[in-house]
């Protein structure tokens, strides 16, 4: 089998996998990082979104070969090592953007991603437009809007 | 999906060697149309040649009255890219209504096009501009690039390299956005360069992307929304699905088309 290694959180890790496994495969069943999840399995639902090279992606519609060398940021990778939340992590928990959790590592990867391309202060209609690539199946996107503009001006600070 | 063997050649000769050593080998872009695909099983290459390792297949530049775009540059990148939006608002628009951001971190023009999904946006902008394809081999006319639905003049071992749009003084897309998919349900986009004058139509037709003379004609006349007053293309050709019928594709042509042509010439 081939065999490929990347950057995972600021680790090197490597393994051998099937050409045609994902990297969401490769990070939740080799790595154990259980916390990108698979919704659709068919890039609608954005579950399964991480940074690849600091960039989002959705990790079910991308090979684990074709991220050899590449730098991989997943939702464990965000808050410190003590445990202090991201604050786009602590945006969440304090809006309570979140109903069941199935979206939230999603959202929030994708939400870092938003402000990545356009900056810290978002207005609620760049928001809702940008989170074209994320369902949550709960329809709580209310407090999802608000978190992500509040952790968004956090982030700034 | 079924397993292959990966490749990741770094230059565009290894990759066109290595599709001559693998008939059944495809090539691997941003993947978001061709992974899906296999996921489905509806396609079972034997290899896939990943061309991300490829130098300078991604630039976007200016070249005298043409803006040329590299085959692996992402439609984020082209969306945003300054060069771009400076020549031709209206491109940049392109690949700035495709998908969702995390598709569009990820896809490519070269892709988009060599696949030539009857629903996709950028084959409209390339036959609506009258752009060349730029392969390793040769040079294609937009109008003889596509050849209905999923279909190319793309032969065995060539690889599309960069794609030249000319530059027009007035070009615009307007697009009806199937709303779960992102697809264009139905896509126009027009352009006026001289005498040169092209509207181009995706998702509508059967048989992929394609011109409508009679518009063109219209608007040679005068190169407003004006001219399309009252006009519209028949049924015959158009696609019918659970989405819409092809009486409503017909009619979305008619509207899209002077969509277009007033944003174009705002």
């Amino acid at each position: 089998m081939p065999a490929v290694s990347m950057t995972v959180n600021g680790k090197p890790v490597s393994g051998e996998v099937e050409a045609r496994t994902l990297l969401v495969q490769f990070l939740r069943e080799n790595l154990r990082l259980t916390g990108t999840h698979v919704g659709c399995d068919t890039s609608q639902c954005g579950a399964c979104v991480v940074h690849i090279n600091g960039i989002a992606a959705k990790s079910c519609t991308t090979l684990a070969l074709q991220c050899e060398g590449a730098t991989i940021t997943t939702i464990e990778g965000l808050a410190a090592a003590d445990g202090t939340l991201h604050p786009m992590q602590e945006a969440f928990r304090d809006n309570h953007g979140l109903q069941c959790g199935y979206c939230t590592p999603g959202m929030i990867m994708s939400a870092l991603d938003i402000v990545r391309r356009n900056g810290n202060e978002l207005d609620e209609h760049t928001i809702r437009e940008q989170l074209d690539g994320n369902i949550c199946r709960c329809t709580g996107y209310h407090n999802i809007v608000k978190a992500i503009a509040a952790g968004a001006k956090t982030m700034a600070r | 999906m079924y397993d292959f063997t990966f490749h990741r050649p770094t230059t565009v000769r290894q990759a066109a060697g290595l599709l001559a050593r693998n008939p059944e080998a495809k090539l691997l872009a941003g993947g978001h149309s061709l992974l899906p695909v296999m996921k489905q099983r509806l396609a079972q290459p034997s290899a896939l040649i990943d061309l991300s390792l490829i130098d300078g297949l991604d630039t976007i530049e200016q070249k005298g009255r043409a803006v040329v775009i590299g085959a692996m540059a992402r439609h984020a990148d082209v969306a945003k890219s300054p060069v771009v939006i400076a020549a031709m608002p209206g491109l940049a628009s392109v690949p700035g209504s495709v998908g969702d951001p995390q598709v569009r971190n990820r896809g490519t023009i070269g892709g988009s096009i060599a696949n030539n999904d009857p629903n996709a946006d950028y084959p409209a902008a390339v036959l609506g501009l009258g752009a060349t394809i730029i392969t390793n081999k040769r040079r294609i006319a937009a109008d003889d690039f596509f050849q209905g639905m999923y279909t190319t003049a793309l032969e065995d071992g060539e690889i599309i390299v960069k794609v030249s749009f000319p530059v027009a003084k007035k070009a615009a897309y307007e697009k009806f956005k199937h709303p779960a998919s992102g697809f264009a349900l139905v896509g126009v986009f027009v352009s006026k360069r001289g005498s040169d004058i092209r509207v181009a139509v995706t998702g509508a037709g059967s048989n992929g992307v394609f011109r409508v003379k009679s518009f063109e004609e219209a608007l040679k006349k005068r190169f407003a929304a004006k001219s399309l007053e009252g006009m519209s293309i028949p049924a015959t050709g158009m696609n019918a699905d659970i989405h819409a019928s092809a009486e409503y594709r017909a009619h979305l042509v008619g509207v899209l088309a002077r969509r277009a042509v007033a944003k174009a010439t705002a």
